[in-house]
């Protein structure tokens, strides 16, 4: 399949490039950029006219909900939620049922995943066997499975010393570990932000040292074992100035926020809103505008969509009991549009927060355009107005904060190793 | 469901389910029917024709024995056909959940649920949910609101001193874990009371209570000082003896009202508790019992001021008809 793109705006963030050109895709890789190979016969031309071609999305963290959870989402019906939101690749957390602890259930994911031309899919390892912080899972027969990193999901392990032990021996073989920093005794029955709306609501509280506790544990942790960690979904002002100083220290850390706290404070809960029932919880407006500020310092590395679909019915009860989670994989795109928009930022810098910097963290080569690189590729309409919506979501799960509201972006054609996936002719 | 679904587009009352966002002139509505109907008491015949032909469910997801029952002599009061539900022994631990229960019973043509459920916002999700020309009353969610019980106390206060403006309020013991408490605070600020001021240890007082527009005292002689009205809160068995506090002799002595501490309020302060009280830990029996204490006025009152929620919420007429 030979496709050539014409009169897009191509955007690669980890080059600076942002010209009109005309990109050329051949054998699944992208074979050239303005000038195409010599008689190249494309069978497909796109016309990107007023659109913006991009790398494909990479986003860090969307569950699938298998196995185990098929109630919830198929891996059909996330993986072309996955392709309507212009993601290319993705990682899914181990937090299935059964976890994913054994390299015959990440072979299965991988297989089902592989089946056709889609969204590359990058299991995360359990970091002990059923994610319950004891026993250290087999990371190097699972890394040959497939894993690209080993994680909690949101389940904190509460024993330091086999946090110590597990980040320790991932340091043996150079594995990233991923943790979210929660501790699970401060955090345990909270539901929100322990500030005014919990006040307000009776709702039971987190504090925000749930974070930082587990954050100054993590990172000394780190500076003792030397183990590369990924830190998931922040939350707080002063978490991140935790992550800010230990960069400087040069730690090697990196982290991530979701769109939900990139947009979102405990406000938004209004009336116990279950859709704003997440882990993390939204914290104040003050953590908010520290999340966005830190995402465009790069102290934050990638934005996340932290799709986690959850049928109507596991929402639709008090706001305690509600399942957690918002579904985002649609939304990654147009709410990183609107973080550039409302606080001006470089467009190429925005995409860079979705693509290359979450596959550098990742360590896959994803996340850009250049001759000879993937042809995994998004092209949008950044002009193009929907509105959120049972309707329009494609994922199972209709669960978002964001729903009946109207977003600008949407994606026309998302291009997985030189194959057309999805097109959108009306965007 | 972001919206305050308890107030029509025309600003009326369609359901009950928390103090907060309501205008002062809606509560001082509810209290001046209330007043009304507190002759239906003395009455031979206790029983006016409000709620004919309505059918009131009470809807108790969590025990309760005198909220349930004051509802009910409220609705039966009003000639409502009362039927009273205690769901945890029955459907719900058949797997059937809140909301089928709720459209089981909105098919029998239910006219006003009246909810009690131990998890806040549990009344929100409910009113949200059924058929327009249904109401709900919010009889206590999780920690969240109690606002019946708050608008009984309002009574009582307006009933001993007359005016909201010139009140010094405190409320004392476990804010963190009180849908009363919450519903207290919001009708006190509403009423425009110059000083509401919570009293407790830091273990049982949310963070950022202030952003609610109290004061807050760890100190009990200092927070009672010069005080008009004395709410105390019932402290919850299983608070008592933990990581939140150390026992209940230790509770008592610095959290307990008695007579020394009451002196600290003016000599003329009422002292009021939502019920059930637990003598000898946050009240001593002296107190209780005494001159100050107003509480059993407040349980005749609760069945007033929750006949003058039914009626209001049922749109029937409202006037002196005694």
């Amino acid at each position: 399949m030979k496709i050539q793109i014409t009169n897009g705006r191509v955007i690669n963030p980890s080059s600076g490039l942002d010209e009109v050109q005309d990109v050329f895709i051949a054998a699944g890789k992208v074979v050239g950029i303005g000038q195409g190979p010599a008689s190249f016969a494309p069978n497909r031309v796109i016309d990107a006219r007023h659109k913006i071609v991009m790398p494909g999305l990479v986003d860090l963290s969307a569950r699938l909900r298998e196995p185990g959870f098929e109630y919830l989402a198929t891996l059909e019906s996330e993986m072309f939620a996955a392709t309507v939101g212009g993601v290319t690749s993705l990682s899914c957390p181990p937090d299935t049922d059964p976890p994913l602890d054994e390299p015959g259930l990440v072979e299965m994911l991988k297989h089902r995943a592989k089946g056709r031309n889609q969204t590359n899919v990058y299991p995360i390892g359990a970091l002990t066997q059923q994610l319950q912080g004891s026993r250290l899972t087999e990371m190097g027969e699972l890394r040959d499975a497939g894993c690209v990193a080993f994680s909690q999901a949101n389940v904190p392990v509460m024993d330091t010393q086999v946090l110590a032990r597990a980040l320790d021996y991932a340091a043996t073989f150079g594995f990233t570990v991923w943790l979210q920093p929660q501790d699970g005794h401060l955090a345990r029955g909270g539901v929100a932000h322990d500030g005014e709306v919990a006040a307000r609501l009776g709702l039971p509280a987190i504090p925000t040292c749930a974070e930082t506790i587990a954050l100054s544990t993590i990172l000394h942790l780190v500076r003792h074992t030397r183990a590369r960690v990924h830190l998931c979904r922040l939350s707080s002002a002063a978490g991140l100035d935790l992550v800010r100083s230990a960069k400087a220290e040069g730690l090697p850390v990196t982290c991530d926020v979701s769109v939900n706290h990139l947009h979102l404070s405990e406000h938004d809960i209004g009336y116990f809103n279950p859709h704003c029932r997440l882990v993390p919880p939204l914290r104040s407006l003050r953590d908010r505008d520290a999340l966005r500020a830190g995402l465009a310092d790069g102290t934050v590395d990638a934005l996340v969509s932290d799709h986690s679909p959850v049928d109507a019915e596991y929402k639709q009860v008090p706001f305690e009991a509600a399942e957690t989670g918002a579904t985002g994989l649609e939304l990654l795109l147009p709410l990183a549009l609107q973080w550039a928009r409302q606080d001006g930022i470089p467009l190429a810098q925005a995409l860079s927060r979705i693509t290359a910097d979450p596959a550098r963290i990742l360590g896959v080569p994803a996340g850009q355009i250049g001759p000879g690189s993937p042809a995994d590729l998004c092209i949008f309409n950044p002009e193009q107005e929907w509105v959120v919506s049972p309707q329009t979501l494609k994922s199972q799960g209709k669960n978002t904060p964001f729903l009946n509201l109207p977003l600008l972006g949407k994606v026309s054609h998302t291009i997985v190793g030189g194959f057309l996936i999805y097109e959108d002719a009306r965007a | 469901m972001n919206g305050n679904p308890q107030l029509s587009p025309e600003g009326k009352l369609k359901h009950l389910l928390t103090i907060e966002g309501l205008p002062p002139s809606i509560l001082f509505h509810i209290l001046d029917t209330a007043a009304n109907f507190e002759h239906v008491a003395q009455q031979e015949i206790k029983k006016v024709p409000h709620l004919q032909g309505k059918s009131v469910f009470n809807l108790f997801f969590e025990a309760s024995t005198r909220t349930r029952t004051t509802f009910e002599i409220a609705a039966k009061r009003l000639s409502a056909d009362v039927i009273n539900l205690n769901v945890n022994a029955s459907s719900q631990s058949k797997g059937e959940t809140l909301l089928d229960t709720v459209d089981n019973l909105s098919a029998m043509q239910a006219d006003m649920f009246v909810v009690r459920h131990a998890e806040s916002g549990a009344a929100h999700l409910i009113a949200n949910h059924v058929a327009p020309g249904i109401h709900v009353i919010n009889a206590g969610d999780g920690r969240h609101a109690h606002p019946t019980q708050a608008l009984l106390d309002m009574y009582t206060i307006r009933h001993f001193k007359r005016r909201f403006e010139n009140l010094k309020v405190a409320i004392v013991g476990d804010v963190l874990h009180s849908r009363v408490a919450r519903s207290q605070i919001h009708a006190l600020t509403t009423l425009r009371v110059p000083e509401v001021r919570v009293i407790g240890p830091k273990t049982l007082i949310p963070r950022d209570v202030e952003q609610l527009g109290v004061r807050v005292f760890h100190d009990m002689t200092q927070g009672l000082r010069d005080v008009d009205v004395v709410i105390m809160l019932r402290l919850q068995n299983e608070r008592m003896n933990g990581a939140l506090l150390p026992s209940r002799d230790e509770y008592f002595k610095y959290y307990g009202l008695t007579p020394a501490k009451l002196a600290r309020a003016k000599p003329d302060a009422i002292v009021m508790h939502p019920g059930p009280m637990n003598r000898g830990v946050e009240i001593a029996s002296e107190v209780a019992d005494g001159v100050q204490s107003v509480i059993l006025k407040q349980v005749t009152f609760g069945i007033a001021v929750r006949m003058a929620v039914m009626s209001i919420l049922a749109g029937e007429r409202v006037g002196n008809f005694s």
